[in-house]
């Protein structure tokens, strides 16, 4: 055996999501409804992918099926992370727990010892720059807070629950959608700077398509009623002019999509 | 990923930080400050002392205009008498622990009881389609109707008294439990289970704690009825090997035609009643209530 420095990266091989032929239906016979039809993506290791698409377009859908909170009908998901964690639109903490209980609530789950899950849970408040908030109680943070603790709860489930060296899946349901836009806007900085310590994968659904060239390196179009994926664009490191010139691609396709349905009905 | 920041990186960073924090500063709701120890005494202990005293001034007043027999209607200090006079000999405390602890013991059984039942009903649909309306219904049966029953099953001893405690409290306890189940908000448990519960695991973690406000009503409307169903047991059930509580304490009143005893058992029926509920649902209720930011009604 020779020791090559050149060892091709099999980055192609190890993907952390594979979907492959993802099918969802709602309900039976002629009253179904098809939410996904044949959906294929694969998102690498410490990927950021943004999942774009008009309402009813299955993203909500295609998450809860990575998520495994459902089941698809056909069609295979294939995950080499560990827990994939996920984050909604509305924070959903636990209104009983202090921020740092809440953080801690998934390591809890996963049996982890309470010195070592107060330890995570603090140094996870801190990465999301709520390291003195702890104490407090979700009633007693504003919306932007509440939403930094989920990150930082969801960041435990993934991350806390593993063995060390599996990578984490970050799975994001319009979670900024909520906010104002000054606190969106620093949270989406903030969710860039956590991502780059943290090495997790993300998949991010968005209906925006500022936000999905922003905080994405790729970011991919589904379709609506069925959800499929139309296009996908590279947008890594995008700046300036390229920037602005992408957005109104994507958004041109965007509508597209969106005003074939008008005709179709 | 983790590749060194360009200094730039670094100083948008800062400014970042900075402008969350000031976001933080301004978004969070303000703390609400809380009144100082006597002020709080002036507005909850004042108001019920006052009524308790009009109260008393009024019935005071309708003895003295002598309407009714002095048997139908006593002064207030002869009740006050017989009450001293129990509470001197020992006998009030005597009474008073038999019932409460009675009530106490009967309490513990029905939580034991009705918490698994109310978990059952509230998440197993063919349990609740089963016995849902049957428990709702029961909620409404007096529980007096149970003491005949309960003499004929199990003869004048403890147990008839316990079993007609258990059938008053175990539905509202577990009524109370499954309402506050039904009210949690959809999210909880499936951001739960986006965390990793299984269905042992939300249940003690999301589930219970969710429902806890709910949970805590359905436990004190149960201590009220195991409170009540005990004192129409006593009342009816009066035998020597079953004690002296303060059900029987009233029974022995009629029969002695001394209304004195009857209303200064009601007195001390009524007082263990309020005692219960300022020592502990009260606090309790706040302390819950407070925690998840809900003080409207306190």
């Amino acid at each position: 055996m020779t020791a090559t420095l050149e060892a091709p990266t099999p980055s192609h091989v190890d993907a952390a999501v594979t979907l492959s032929g993802v099918r969802k239906a709602f309900g039976h016979g002629p009253n179904a409804v098809l939410a996904l039809d044949g959906v294929d993506l694969t998102v690498a290791p410490g990927e950021f992918v943004c999942l774009l698409g008009a309402s009813g377009c299955g993203k909500s859908t295609l998450l809860n099926l990575v998520a495994g909170l459902d089941a698809p009908t056909s069609g295979s998901i294939a995950l080499t992370t560990s827990r994939p964690a996920v984050m909604f639109q509305e924070a959903a903490l636990m209104p009983w727990l202090t921020a740092v209980r809440n953080v801690e609530l998934p390591l809890r789950l996963a049996g982890l010892k309470r010195g070592a899950r107060r330890a995570k849970a603090n140094e996870l408040l801190s990465l999301v720059r709520l390291g003195e908030a702890g104490g407090k109680r979700p009633h007693e943070l504003s919306g932007g807070m509440r939403q930094r603790v989920a990150l930082a709860r969801a960041l435990a489930s993934t991350l806390g629950s593993a063995e060390e060296g599996t990578p984490g899946l970050l799975l994001m349901d319009e979670p900024f959608a909520a906010l104002d836009a000054i606190t969106r806007d620093v949270l989406q900085a903030e969710l860039v700077r956590v991502w780059r310590e943290t090495d997790t994968a993300i998949v991010f659904v968005t209906h925006d398509v500022r936000e999905a060239v922003r905080l994405g390196q790729r970011v991919v179009l589904l379709s609506s009623r069925p959800g499929r994926v139309v296009r996908e664009w590279g947008v890594d490191g995008l700046a300036g002019a390229d920037e602005t010139e992408t957005i109104e691609e994507i958004t041109a396709h965007l509508r597209e999509v969106i005003s074939g349905h008008a005709a179709a009905s | 990923m983790a590749t060194p920041q360009p200094p730039e990186t670094l100083e948008a960073d800062r400014g970042l930080a900075a402008v969350g924090a000031g976001l933080d500063a301004l978004d969070a709701p303000p703390q609400d400050h809380r009144r100082s120890a006597g002020q709080r005494f002036l507005h909850t202990a004042v108001p019920p002392i006052v009524a308790f005293a009009l109260l008393v001034g009024a019935w005071q007043a309708l003895w003295a205009s002598a309407i009714w027999p002095e048997f139908q209607l006593p002064a207030p200090l002869a009740v006050w008498d017989t009450v001293w006079t129990t509470v001197r000999s020992g006998d009030a405390g005597e009474i008073l622990w038999t019932s409460v602890s009675r009530a106490v013991f009967g309490f513990a059984i029905a939580v034991v009881i009705a918490t698994p039942l109310g978990l059952l009903v509230a998440k197993v649909r063919v349990v609740r389609a089963a016995i849902g309306s049957l428990l709702t219904g029961l909620q409404s049966l007096p529980s007096v109707a149970w003491v005949p029953a309960a003499i004929l099953w199990f003869g004048l001893t403890p147990s008839a008294i316990y079993f007609v405690v258990l059938m008053g409290s175990v539905p509202s306890i577990a009524n109370g439990l499954v309402s506050g189940i039904d009210q949690i908000p959809p999210l909880l448990p499936r951001v739960g289970q986006a965390l990793g519960a299984g269905r042992l695991s939300s249940a003690r973690h999301i589930l219970l704690p969710a429902a806890l406000p709910g949970y805590l009503a359905g436990l004190k409307q149960g201590w009220a009825f195991s409170w009540r169903s005990l004192m129409a047991a006593e009342i009816i059930a009066t035998s020597p090997q079953l004690g002296l509580g303060l059900g029987q304490f009233l029974h022995n009143g009629q029969s002695l035609n001394d209304i004195s005893m009857v209303i200064a058992a009601i007195f001390l029926i009524l007082l263990v009643g309020i005692g219960i509920e300022l020592l502990l649902f009260r606090p309790l209720e706040r302390a819950v209530l407070r925690a998840r930011g809900l003080t409207g009604a306190l």
